[in-house]
């Protein structure tokens, strides 16, 4: 602050000020832009060698990757990809927000997968019991609510368990994942399997009214309205955590749980509200991508939103308006990826890689190490406060 | 099992008690045999959180370290056969050369690895979940992406490793023979990771390394103000520590089985950060605790291949196999919740270390 | 300056213009300093003076910008603290680097390891040489106990006994008695003397004037990173060094005026509360304080003091006793409806109770009153008036922020500490809880709180002043009871209270202590 920085005119102050507003203002939306960039290079890189090398070409296609990217954009970006991005991003929103309410609450929560599945079965559950004598006015919001419910359980456990022994939630989490992923095998085995069916699997949620309404594309490429469920937590979870004495509460524990105990707050009791709606999300993302994509349970039914839930979350610093963006990106990323494979040749599998490589280039802060190392060669202070702006949002 | 447990095993309830014990005493060779081989992989997974953890350094990318490892050891196995053929496996534990290269491959991985955790942890100073999850996500993304590749192909493997025969006079020792070979019967990774947990306890209490890893883990500014380079301490550490996880995922894919799957260490790295906090942060707990969760496994591949006789049968016949298979998951939550309260942590563990300007 | 060491040899240590900046300040400019063989030198300086970049820069623990530092006349460079451990530099720092999990040996040896070969340390061999050390300098310590379990001054001395492990010549001390009892002070005070009579050289880092006076024998003042002046004890005195120190005259105690006592607000009878590992480390506590009165607690750090204050706030649970506010029991009710009985609160650790530093300045200076109205309606926040009182706190407190919205780690320490005294001090407060409330601030910010105590006093706010700095429960105090582990051991009055006498009874409990543990056991 002090220093020979100030004695300048107060005219290029004022200009460097603009500018450093400019670049702080900018920055939370640079910085993904240039992690996903720098992760798409890695990754070209990355299926030109493996494809090379694994997949019995002869020699190393420089082409592969352009194409593997072409086909996968001009995947997203038909009629056909603008619906199946709008259904990726669904679950990936809804779980995304819960994910980062953790992050806010000083919560990791890495048991996405299982709230998931466990949402999945609640929704399910009323499917097949109400779902074929009521009318899907009734059926749909009640096979939500129970995907909800389930979902809310699932994260309770782990926040109760971490308010009461202190068992970390990360351990705990994923235990609890493998635990409902044979909670599921299960239950489409037991309670919920179609009778006289050849392998265990539910019934389809189409022939129990529970399925979706299609809000617009054709019935071989319909968009679900869950998109619109998702897009309304967007602004709810912002108002819980940013309007009301209760996302403040949630942000205290997240950031000083010895203040916020000071502060009158219930941290014990804040632990176990937060992983419950963290997992009310994942599991409200469950029954919507049953009620709509998925139809069914079939055996060795699994999902990855758990941990793209992560990604979406960090991806989004924890913000809501940033979640719904990136929740839109890897939604995409996934719609297109399918496209890439047949296509290309390149396997679906890849986005789940750049993931990784986008996370990594986005947690090392490619971008603002860039801009300080260059703010230090031309002798001035590392300026913008995006450091410890960063720090407030608190990725976790 | 006769004359007055006969009796007892008629009682109700109590009875049923006494039948399960009955069961398990009378399947304990077995038993043993499979709950040390699977407390093999979870006990790797935390001696690496040991080493880790002691000197500072929280580490939950166990699970992709090992992950990672599980493929490359596999896939080399698959291109060492494919250059140089199988080969005769030797007597002893059916080594042959690509199963060596596969296992080199596979530690150096493991290394590389956590090379990136302890990049992103020590140096870039991420919060060290996340990082761990990055590297979980990232080695769950590219190994699936990189088996779909290869998957194609329909490749074979190198075989795996062979268990080691516990000469027959040894196992027909009263009393204790049968214990030793089921502790035995294992293959060269899992003989080793009782070897590195004796080793492992030893150097931590009792060599320098041991002290400065301690120090480091607990005051690291205390242990900088006496001269120990407390980030090349954690950066040796941390990347040492890959090499253990490496073990765990190559017993996985070239000692248990011959192939790799996708997520095929199934929460078994997170098992043994469990098992590291159950057992204190030593060595000895730690392999204590795994043993622990593996006899639930033990126990359940127990039940499910020669499933009891009798009342207890009928009882275990409505049990789904689901909840044996969920047990060792439900188990670990349950001890790590019982346990925890008692076990602390080293006091700088997961926080970064900064160097005081020394610009 | 050559002529003072006249007859020694030449300088066993001499730093020469060491200059050492950090963005936006220079902490050390062109700082000359020299310390004799057998001497003790004392470096004096209020905190921020740069004591401790001087001695970071000797230790290797900075790097200078500028200068050269000489070990007897030879330069020489120093990159890390192992180099200057292995030319004889060892350091004492004011915080201990010892590690409360591993024994005295274990803390001794580290990173000089005695070794049976080249993997393993040779335990008996190090807890032999560690003996004869302790021996023949008089510690009495063993070995093999546990370092968290010693008391603050036998740390201490684990800390010398790692110096002269390494066999250290020049040994530096960072504030060494600021966690010491009068009493332990003197021992300490004796074995630097008996260190220099070895041929050792000290160099001793204070802020407290009569210490410097009784131990050294050369003084350097230091101000703003620069050296304002050289004396010796002998030749000088407290006005002058005080003056040097702080740059004006300076008056050296707080004008308290007159106090106006009136009805008992706080009763504690009683009291019991357990640490965290269910030790009862208070295990009953008695007291009153009347409005307007200012109670001071003194004792030595560790004593119970957390605890019982973490207890009176409600963040710790009693366990048995009772305590009375305005006639009520408040007895176990929670921080917040202590809150709203009137309780406030200004911890030393605002880091950890205090503040959350990665919120706005506002959001600070509503932590405990967020859910109220006007803050709140019903579960919504109402920011605009949360913005307006916060203006209107930075300006009555004189929080030096460009604005409430700036997040609160950006500030300064004292004008962290200065929200929350804004918060806590802002409102109608029946009972003020100040544990160490100066703790680690610059002289302006300690007096702007002493006086905002002062006037809370006057308006009639009974205060509980607890701190482990003696002096400033001298200072402010109407009446002064002395702590000793967990019970008040005796009592004083704050105006008459002799200070060595203060001193005494917070290191051995004293007379009236041995008679209550007495009482207790029949």
């Amino acid at each position: 602050m002090s220093g020979p920085d100030t004695i300048q005119p107060p005219l290029a102050r004022a200009r460097k000020a603009i500018v450093r507003a400019i670049v702080a203002s900018a920055q939370p939306i640079a910085e993904p832009l240039v992690a996903i960039f720098l992760a798409l290079v890695v990754g070209a890189v990355g299926i030109t060698v493996f494809s090379g090398l694994l997949a019995g070409h002869s020699n190393f296609d420089i082409g592969l990757p352009a194409a593997a990217y072409l086909a996968l954009l001009g995947g997203v970006a038909s009629p056909n990809g603008i619906t199946s991005t709008l259904n990726y991003s669904t679950p990936l929103i809804l779980a995304g927000l819960g994910v980062g309410l953790g992050f806010k609450a000083g919560l990791f929560n890495i048991g996405g997968r299982g709230q998931f599945l466990f949402g999945t079965v609640g929704a399910m559950a009323v499917a097949t019991t109400v779902g074929a004598s009521q009318s899907s006015y009734i059926t749909v919001p009640l096979a939500l609510l129970a995907g909800a419910a389930f979902g809310a359980a699932a994260g309770f456990i782990p926040g109760f368990l971490k308010a009461t022994s202190g068992a970390h939630e990360v351990v705990t989490t994923i235990m609890l994942n493998y635990v409902f992923v044979f909670v599921t095998y299960w239950a489409i085995s037991g309670p919920l399997s179609l009778p006289n069916a050849h392998q265990p699997i539910t019934a389809d949620v189409t022939a129990r009214n529970a399925a979706l309404p299609i809000i617009f594309g054709d019935v071989q490429h319909p968009a679900y309205a869950g998109i619109l469920l998702a897009l309304a937590a967007v602004p709810i979870i912002w108002v819980l955590l940013y309007r009301t004495t209760l996302g403040f509460e949630i942000r205290s524990a997240g950031a000083n749980p010895d203040a916020a105990r000071y502060g009158g707050m219930k941290t014990n009791r804040l632990i176990v509200l937060t992983m419950s709606i963290a997992g009310l999300m994942s599991g409200l993302a469950g029954a919507t991508t049953l009620m709509g994509v998925v139809q069914q349970i079939a055996p060795g039914y699994d999902t990855t939103v758990g941990f793209d839930a992560i990604t979406v979350a960090l991806l989004g610093r924890s913000n809501p308006v940033g979640i719904l963006f990136s929740g839109l990106l890897l939604g995409a990323m996934r719609a297109g990826s399918q496209t890439m494979q047949v296509q290309a040749g390149v396997p679906a599998e890849l986005v789940d890689a750049l993931q990784a490589i986008i996370l990594v280039f986005l947690v090392v802060n490619a971008l603002r190490r860039w801009l300080d190392r260059r703010a230090a060669k031309r002798g001035s202070t590392p300026s913008v406060d995006a450091g410890a702006a960063q720090a407030a949002e608190g990725v976790a | 099992m006769n004359g007055i447990p006969q009796a007892l095993d008629a009682l109700p309830i109590l009875g049923m008690l006494f039948q399960l014990v009955g069961y398990v005493l009378s399947n304990l060779g077995y038993m043993s045999q499979t709950t040390v081989a699977v407390a093999v992989p979870i006990t790797l997974a935390a001696l690496c959180g040991v080493m880790c953890e002691r000197s500072g350094v929280v580490n939950i990318g166990i699970e992709g370290t090992m992950l990672a490892a599980a493929f490359i050891g596999w896939i080399v196995g698959v291109a060492a056969s494919a250059l140089f053929g199988v080969g005769t496996p030797l007597p002893l534990f059916g080594v042959t050369l690509p199963l060596l290269l596969g296992l080199a491959a596979a530690i150096l991985v493991g290394m590389v690895v956590s090379l990136l955790h302890a990049w992103l942890a020590i140096s870039m100073k991420v919060d060290q979940i996340i990082s761990g999850t990055i590297i979980n996500i990232g080695a769950a993304g590219i190994t699936g992406y990189l088996y779909t590749l290869v998957a194609s192909q329909a490749p074979t493997g190198a075989g795996s490793f062979a268990q080691y025969k516990v000469p027959g006079q040894v196992a027909d020792l009263p009393l204790v023979g049968w214990l030793i070979n089921a502790v035995l019967s294992q293959g060269p990774i899992g003989l080793s990771t009782i070897v590195i947990v004796i080793m492992l306890q030893i150097m931590l209490f009792r060599s320098r390394w041991g002290l400065r890893t301690r120090a480091a883990g607990e005051h690291p500014r205390a242990a900088e103000t006496v001269g120990i380079d407390v980030i090349r301490l954690r950066y040796r550490n941390v990347v040492m520590s890959g090499a253990l996880a490496a073990l765990g995922g190559a017993w996985l894919s070239m000692e248990q089985t011959n192939g790799f799957n996708a997520d095929m260490t199934a929460g078994r790295g997170f098992i043994g950060l469990a098992a590291m906090i159950v057992g204190r942060w030593t060595p000895l707990g730690a392999f204590g605790a795994a043993l622990l969760f593996a006899s639930a496994t033990g126990l359940s591949t127990s039940l499910q291949i020669s499933p009891p006789a009798g009342d207890l049968g009928q009882l275990m016949g409505h049990v789904p196999g689901e909840f044996w298979e969920a047990l060792p998951y439900i188990i670990t939550i349950v001890v790590l919740a019982g346990v925890i309260g008692r076990s602390i942590a080293p006091a700088a563990d997961g926080k970064p270390y900064e160097r005081e300007s020394a610009t | 300056m050559t002529e003072d060491a006249a007859g020694a040899t030449a300088p066993a240590l001499e730093m020469r213009g060491i200059t050492k900046r950090y963005p936006g300040v220079v902490a050390n400019d062109h700082i000359d300093l020299d310390v004799c063989r057998g001497e003790i030198h004392a470096l004096l300086g209020e905190n921020g003076a740069g004591k401790t970049t001087l001695m970071n820069v000797l230790y290797g623990l900075a790097r200078p910008d500028e200068g050269r530092i000489l070990l007897d006349g030879r330069q020489i460079q120093i990159a890390g603290p192992s180099d200057a451990i292995a030319r004889g530099i060892s350091m004492v720092h004011q915080h201990f680097m010892l590690i409360p999990v591993l024994s005295v040996a274990e803390n001794v040896i580290l990173g000089a390891e005695t070794m049976s070969n080249a993997v393993f340390v040779d335990r008996h061999e190090a807890s032999k040489r560690i003996a004869s050390l302790a021996a023949r300098f008089g510690f009495d310590l063993d070995p093999d106990a546990k370092v968290g379990s010693l008391s603050v001054g036998q740390q201490q001395r684990v800390e010398i006994l790692k110096a002269l492990y390494r066999d250290a010549r020049i040994l530096v001390l960072d504030e060494p008695t600021a966690v010491l009892t009068p009493n332990e002070t003197e021992e300490i005070f004796a074995l630097l003397r008996r260190l220099a009579a070895d041929g050792r050289s000290i160099v001793f880092i204070s802020h407290k004037l009569y210490e410097v006076l009784a131990v050294a024998d050369r003084i350097t003042v230091i101000r703003r990173g620069r050296v304002i002046g050289e004396r010796k004890p002998g030749e000088t005195t407290e006005e002058e060094l005080a003056e040097l120190m702080v740059g004006r005259e300076v008056e050296l105690t707080v004008d308290r005026g007159e106090s106006h006592i009136g009805e008992p607000v706080l009763r504690v009878e009683g009291l019991r509360v357990a640490d965290d590992r269910h030790h009862e480390v208070v295990p009953g506590a008695t007291f009153e304080i009347r409005a307007g009165e200012i109670l001071g607690v003194a004792g030595v750090a560790g004593n119970g003091q957390d605890e019982l204050v973490q207890a009176l706030i409600g963040l710790r649970r009693c366990i048995g006793g009772k305590v009375t506010l305005m006639g009520r029991d408040v007895t176990g009710l929670s921080p917040r409806r202590l809150n709203e009985a009137g309780v406030g609160y200004v911890p030393g650790d605002r880091h950890r109770f205090g503040l959350i530093l990665a919120f706005p300045v506002y959001d600070n200076l509503i932590l405990t009153s967020y859910y109220r109205p006007p803050f709140a309606h019903g579960p919504i926040r109402n920011d605009s008036a949360i913005l307006e009182s916060a203006a209107a706190q930075i300006e009555r407190f004189d929080i030096r922020t460009p604005s409430a919205r700036v997040l609160t780690s950006t500030l300064s320490g004292g004008n962290q500490q200065k929200v929350v005294v804004a918060r806590e001090f802002d409102r109608e407060v029946k009972l003020l809880i100040l544990d160490q409330p100066t703790r680690g601030l610059d002289v302006g910010s300690i007096e702007f709180i002493h006086r905002q105590i002062i006037a809370k006093r006057d308006a009639g706010t009974a205060v509980l002043l607890v701190s482990a700095e003696l002096d400033e429960v001298m200072e402010m105090s109407d009446r002064i009871v002395v702590m000793y582990r967990g019970r008040m051991v005796a009592e004083r009055d704050g105006r008459t209270a002799d200070k060595s006498e203060v001193g005494l009874l917070m290191a051995t409990g004293g007379q009236e202590g041995a008679a209550t543990q007495k009482e207790a056991w029949a």
